[in-house]
């Protein structure tokens, strides 16, 4: 075992943790915000919402990330020389990054499996709350806003820890699409100086440790909301 | 009862599976790299692998008069693979350079041809470090032209991406996700006379040689203790050479003249 | 017939002119390593469940500590760990035994790799699910005078399949999927390193991803179909729930 490497690379490991939380953090935030309506249409939206909603999660739960991350980067890309302007438009220094994609593969398979966990979590709401709602006069909206929705994300918050904990073993595949993430790094560190187990086995680590303080984390924020049982 | 005794026998079943699987063993193991990377070496819509180094690992294997197997892996694990005793030879475009010779050793150079950068058709020819500048390089991953933009363009302000293999890396030249790409010349030439490359880009010009970074020609990569091994792959490569065998697969696949081959001695 | 169909067609057509006979071919081989690391995966599973509820103390904590890595590690980074130096690992120990080294191909490193990452998850559904067991059922085997191994086949087994096999299902999905990941180390024909080099080929990243997400896709509402016969079948002679 040799760990001098250590000293030369630790900038770009650096670098590359704050990538990795960058993306964990960006995918489940925006995953679980498209997570809510997903799963909210597939209880009572109109057919038009229903379907496609169902056939998003059917297809993202049924494939590989890594194919959707590379059907995405490498699938999109090849049409990219069709459209005009597209390299001098606004988009193009986001559309030119792996980041990018990286953070929309990773959002839209949050949001394809949460969809489905927040479909069973609106259904999961007692009936009678719902009716008594409507009961007191409150309008559909103020149903969803004040009762249906905390109830139902309370009961998706113990699971959140573990989808968290699969988003973030799942982030490493960005390196694939040229992201410079933990992994990016280690192969870096792979090219240059041939030391294959003992970068891996360090970011190895350093996962667990993500893991754990994303645990404790989570158990602590537990703590914060008041369950009435 | 049927479903659990059945159950338990498949589970058994795949353990001892998993067991055999390792049993085999072949006279010499070749190591390619599991990437398309015309013309030395791709795999064609019928699943096998064509090219100038699988006619050459062919013809090497013959003149040896050894049963050879190949065993494929990706590219930036090429070297611990054949260092974790996967398989015994690589043959993968493999430059030998000064750098990898501290982690494996190389049989004499079989073939050499110099690198290329290609870009975008603008016309604009200009490859001296500073018009580098703000530009990216996609490039392959722990490949002589990786080190070689590291130590030339980087300094000078030129950002790189590294992929896998270099097919993404030309796909991204074509998509315009990165404005250069840097490799071997006649793969790129290949890439460049395809429709894909003829589309979208064309040769921007060679840069000038360090031996040192891009190293003396291509070899065999091969572990450092096998000195019989080596000494007996030097032989028929050379033989290969004396018999005009390397010069007639260059034919065969439109390179000839354009790379350096081995010597006949 | 549009230029952009024909040639699609072709792409994929069956024989030397298209991939659609290597497509085929690398999800009989996704499917071959998913079957040999799942079946893998439950062994381990089994006996490590069996050993976290019944073994010594010092089994348990390296049990727990082997569920544990495998749940805070990511796959890839495993993969590649366990491909490059379990090969190592196997000769150390087999050395230990006093027998030669052996050369792990790749197909066997990949299915080991994925079978040791199953068999974590595959530990905690079996061992939730033998817990799940009504305490009587073991308490009347005992006292019939059954011994642990008659036990564990007549009654554990059955009993603790119906509880286990959404997990268990789920574990199959998982799998099928993970397989994916081979596909970076290289090395085995299955259906997403054949579809990198045939897009990196003919440059038709789009189509040929797609339609390899559509195989994917097949295979696993296929499974889905599969499992639900089976745990039917697992659930026979238990009064239906609602």
């Amino acid at each position: 075992m040799v760990w001098d490497w250590l000293f030369t690379y630790w900038p770009q490991l650096l670098y590359g943790l704050w990538i990795t939380l960058v993306l964990l953090f960006l995918s489940m935030t925006l995953g679980m915000m498209l997570a809510v309506p997903i799963g909210l249409v597939q209880v009572t939206g109109p057919w038009w919402l229903k379907y496609p909603a169902r056939g998003f999660c059917t297809f993202i739960r049924g494939t590989p990330l890594l194919i959707q991350l590379w059907l995405m980067y490498y699938g999109l890309g090849q049409i990219f020389p069709m459209i005009p302007g597209l390299r001098h438009s606004f988009l193009w220094p986001v559309l030119r990054e792996g980041f990018f994609y990286a953070v929309l593969a990773f959002t839209l398979s949050t949001a394809g499996y949460e969809g489905e966990v927040m479909r069973g979590a609106f259904l999961g709401v007692p009936r009678g709350e719902l009716e008594a709602a409507r009961a007191i006069g409150m309008s559909p909206w103020q149903v969803l806003r004040r009762v249906w929705l905390p109830r139902a994300l309370r009961q998706v918050l113990p699971t959140l820890n573990g989808e968290t904990i699969l988003q973030l073993k799942s982030t490493p595949l960005a390196y694939t699409v040229t992201v410079m993430d933990l992994m990016g790094a280690t192969s870096m560190i792979r090219q240059d100086t041939y030391r294959i187990y003992e970068p891996l086995i360090f970011i190895a680590v350093i996962y667990m440790v993500i893991t754990f303080i994303i645990t404790k984390g989570f158990a602590w924020a537990e703590r914060q909301v008041p369950v009435k049982r | 009862m049927t479903l659990t005794r059945r159950f338990v026998m498949a589970a058994a079943g795949a353990a001892a599976m998993v067991m055999a699987a390792g049993a085999a063993q072949a006279d010499i193991k070749i190591g390619l790299s599991s990437e398309p990377y015309p013309p030395f070496s791709s795999k064609d819509a019928s699943g096998t692998w064509v090219g100038w180094e699988i006619d050459f690992m062919n013809a090497l294997c013959a003149e040896m008069g050894e049963k050879c197997t190949t065993e494929e892996v990706s590219w930036d694990g090429i070297i611990p693979a054949l260092t974790a005793k996967k398989f015994d030879a690589i043959i993968a475009s493999m430059s030998i350079t000064p750098e990898r010779k501290k982690t494996i050793d190389f049989t004499d150079m079989y073939y050499n041809s110099p690198a290329l950068i290609i870009g975008p058709k603008d016309g604009d020819k200009d490859i001296s470090p500073e018009h580098f500048k703000g530009k990216t390089f996609g490039v392959q991953v722990s490949t002589i032209h990786s080190n070689y933009i590291d130590k030339y363009f980087k300094p000078a302000g030129a950002e790189v991406k590294t992929y896998g293999t270099e097919d993404e890396a030309k796909a991204d030249l074509a998509a315009g996700r990165v404005d250069y790409v840097m490799g071997d010349s006649l793969t790129l030439f290949t890439y460049l006379a395809s429709d894909a490359g003829k589309a979208c880009c064309e040769e921007k010009g060679f840069p000038p040689d360090d031996k040192e970074i891009l190293g003396e020609g291509v070899g065999m990569g091969i572990r450092k203790e096998d000195t019989a091994l080596k000494e007996k792959l030097n032989k028929a490569i050379h033989a290969l050479s004396a018999k005009g065998t390397l010069t007639e697969i260059s034919k065969k696949w439109g390179l000839d003249g354009q790379m350096k081959l081995a010597s006949p001695q | 017939m549009p230029d952009w169909l024909a040639k699609a067609l072709t792409l994929l057509s069956w024989g030397p002119a298209g991939y659609g006979d290597e497509l085929f071919h690398g999800a009989l081989r996704t499917i071959e390593i998913s079957a040999l690391a799942y079946f893998l995966g439950l062994t381990i599973g089994a006996l490590a469940a069996t050993g976290k509820l019944y073994g010594p103390n010092w089994l348990k904590k390296l049990l727990n500590g082997y569920t544990t890595l495998v749940r805070a590690v990511p796959e890839l980074v495993l993969l590649l760990l366990l491909y490059y130096a379990g090969t190592d690992m196997v000769n150390t120990l087999l050395g230990g035994f006093g027998k030669g080294p052996v050369e792990v191909n790749g197909m066997a490193a990949a299915v080991g790799v994925l079978g040791f990452v199953q068999g974590a998850y595959s530990t905690e559904v079996i061992r939730a699910a033998i817990l799940a067991i009504p305490h009587g059922q073991l308490e009347a085997a005992r006292a019939f005078g059954m011994g642990g191994p008659l036990m564990a086949r007549r009654i554990i087994m059955p009993a603790m399949l119906p509880f286990a096999m959404p997990g268990l299902a789920n574990l199959w999905l998982i799998v099928t999927k993970d397989s994916a990941l081979v596909s970076v180390v290289g090395g085995i024909a299955e259906l997403s390193l054949v579809t990198k080099q045939a897009a990196g080929v003919t440059k038709q990243y789009l189509l040929l991803y797609l339609v390899t997400a559509f195989i994917y896709l097949t295979i696993t509402l296929f499974s889905n179909r599969i499992f639900n016969w089976l745990e039917r079948m697992t659930r026979r002679g238990q009064r239906k729930l609602v």
